[in-house]
């Protein structure tokens, strides 16, 4: 069952020098108790799909068109006021940066108790009472003592973990993780990861899991979506994408991460930048750094072709070959 | 490969004065740490964040002063170093940052980055020095154009290579790579990497290559030191480190890496916990609280680094 469809999204933003497509015709759908990955580089516009989806942009430098269906209504028809009932209860987010994503000069159990109290009209008390829990059930010592204390005496780690508390307070159905795991360390990283892994099994959440990290979306995901210049090139299940690489960024991408079991001289690099958003070409986005590129590459935007059951590219070469 | 030491360190310990009252504390930074890099190899220096990689990185760099010990650099003490004497060393000794936007003045042009280093101690003429910034500039793969632009103009990956032009312009013999990609992009990494590796070659480098991404670590590194809260607890050959790793720590640290297109590990080892803070002074194994083979004379005993096999050492009782 689909609990989210994104169909279609544009997400365009103002700019100095005029407007760019951030995200540039997105669909997507995320199932019941799925993970998906939404991978890519930075500036590929995979933390704009979130925001968007949130409605978190600034109104007046953006504007999103398309659809986001969730619980059979459109999000981006939602009054202001729906919306505020949605985020944060029925969609969480957790953000990237940890150190500057929660308030100092709130105590970490007020901060966890707010949506709570907002959302699900508790009482200061009844919230307290689960935010303690929650502290808890995130595998923070001593939550009775930590909830009273501020944000600057935790590690990245345990705040990340408050990070994850206040999404998980209101039974989110949807999660969306951006970069949850960038700031920290490898080990730390795997407690983060195996926690929301017990999330998702508990209450049945469904993530979408932003990262450029393609180790950790391999092992997380069930399904993964490859983002490249606002395009999602490549959508499929991880076997899919990692065993079966179609559009030639994927393959770059995955020859250029250094690999723990073979040792390379040198290590393969996608040549050439990514084109200015505010510049684009008129073909295929990556045609120009593409080894693969033929002519018609550069005439127009590429088409997106089933190439197995439930994997998706977005490229020329793909129906040239088969 | 000769085995001659560009850089020893004998007991280095940085420690940072804390005052919390009236009590006064001490952060133990970098404790009691010694190892010797030989010329033309690449070493390379893991740990999670906090456990004083950095620091040490600076220490050898001469940005800290250590509080004790002693870092040799050929023969020479580089604390008791005089004033003369140490510009001469920071000519050979160069560090390459962490994070390109912060590490470059906004209000210079890339040429005037470049050059700034140049400006004091060099014997060159004004024309040799504009030609040689001109030619490292290039070197580092950079356009044509970009010596007159800023750094705002530029993006991380050709930020990070201003940054490498800078540390090769006074053709140093060694140079600390701190985190030098770890804000990049994957295939800007790639790039980078590849880059540091090249320049190696050509100008015949030895690295210190901090690090906390262990498979960064594996592809550059000849040799790798773990370090945890400011102590080394393994040394030894990347092939050594990486199919034998003896302290539970690195174990731990090996199985927590997520490799794309690998399905869950099957024996992964989750560590529970977080770091001590450096502050507390720790008695027995600093690693004990979250070691998973821990036993009790660990929470009485320090271990000593120890010589497992041929140039493989380990700090763990067991």
């Amino acid at each position: 069952m689909n609990i989210l469809e994104i169909k279609n999204l544009t997400t365009e933003l103002s700019g100095d020098r005029g407007i760019v497509k951030a995200v540039d015709n997105v669909s997507l759908t995320l199932k019941k108790g799925e993970i998906l990955g939404l991978v890519g580089e930075s500036g590929c516009g995979k933390s704009m799909t979130s925001m968007s989806i949130m409605q978190l942009l600034p109104e007046r430098q953006s504007k999103i068109s398309g659809e986001i269906i969730f619980d059979g209504n459109n999000l981006l028809d939602l009054s202001k006021k729906q919306m505020n009932e949605i985020r944060g209860n029925k969609i969480a987010m957790i953000f990237q940066d940890v150190m500057t994503s929660l308030n100092p000069l709130m105590t970490i159990g007020r901060q966890i108790m707010e949506p709570m109290m907002v959302h699900k009209g508790m009482s200061k008390a009844e919230a307290r009472t689960e935010a303690i829990r929650l502290l808890d059930a995130v595998g923070i010592p001593m939550p009775e003592k930590r909830v009273d204390e501020y944000p600057n005496s935790l590690s990245g780690g345990m705040r990340q973990r408050v990070m994850i508390a206040i999404a998980i307070s209101c039974k989110p159905k949807i999660l969306i993780a951006d970069e949850p795991t960038t700031a920290l360390d490898v080990t730390i990283q795997a407690q983060i990861l195996e926690l929301m892994k017990k999330i998702r099994e508990e209450n049945e959440t469904s993530i979408i899991m932003i990262s450029h990290d393609l180790g950790v979306i391999s092992e997380m995901c069930d399904r993964a979506a490859i983002m490249y210049c606002g395009n999602i090139v490549e959508e499929g299940t991880i076997d899919q994408i990692f065993e079966n690489p179609v559009h030639p960024y994927t393959k770059g991408l995955l020859k250029s991460i250094p690999s723990l079991d073979k040792q390379v001289d040198e290590l393969y690099s996608i040549p050439g930048v990514v084109p200015n958003l505010y510049n684009l070409p008129v073909g295929c986005k990556f045609a120009d750094r593409c080894p693969e590129a033929c002519e018609e590459c550069s005439k127009g935007r590429p088409a997106r072709f089933e190439v197995e059951p439930g994997h998706y590219v977005s490229c020329r070469g793909g129906i040239v070959n088969g | 490969m000769d085995k001659t030491p560009i850089i020893t360190l004998k007991d280095v310990k940085v420690h940072f004065p804390q005052s919390q009252g009236f009590k006064k504390k001490f952060l133990r930074a970098v404790d009691g740490v010694s190892f010797s890099i030989y010329q033309g190899e690449t070493v390379g220096l893991v740990g999670e964040s906090g456990c004083g990689k950095s620091t040490l990185g600076k220490a050898i760099v001469g940005l800290l002063k250590p509080t004790a010990g002693q870092i040799f650099y050929h023969d020479n003490d580089i604390t008791k170093l005089k004033k003369d004497d140490f510009v001469k060393y920071r000519k050979n000794v160069q560090m390459i940052f962490q994070d390109p936007a912060a590490s470059l003045n906004p209000r210079l042009k890339v040429s005037q980055i470049v050059m700034e280093s140049l400006l004091k101690n060099v014997d060159m003429s004004k024309q040799e020095k504009k030609e040689l910034v001109k030619k490292m500039i290039k070197t580092v793969g950079l356009s044509d154009d970009a010596p007159d632009k800023y750094p705002h103009e530029f993006s991380g990956g050709q930020q990070q290579r201003v940054g490498i032009a800078r540390s090769l312009v006074l053709n140093p013999e060694f140079i600390v790579c701190d985190e030098a990609v770890s804000a990049l992009d994957v295939s800007v990494q790639a790039q980078i990497l590849n880059l540091l590796l090249q320049l190696k070659k050509d100008y015949n480098l030895t690295y210190l290559f901090i690090s906390h991404n262990l498979s960064v670590v594996k592809h550059m590194c000849d040799r790798i030191v773990v370090m945890y809260l400011g102590k080394i607890v393994e040394i030894g050959s990347r092939d050594q480190v990486f199919e034998n790793p003896l302290h539970p720590y690195t174990k731990a640290l090996l199985s927590a890496i997520p490799v794309a297109g690998k399905k869950e590990r099957e024996n992964r080892i989750v560590l529970t916990g977080d770091l001590p803070s450096p502050t507390d002074v720790i008695e027995g194994c600093a690693f004990h609280n979250r070691c998973y083979e821990c036993c009790e004379e660990c929470n009485v005993k320090c271990p000593e680094l120890r010589e497992v096999e041929p140039g493989h050492f380990v700090s763990c009782i067991k």
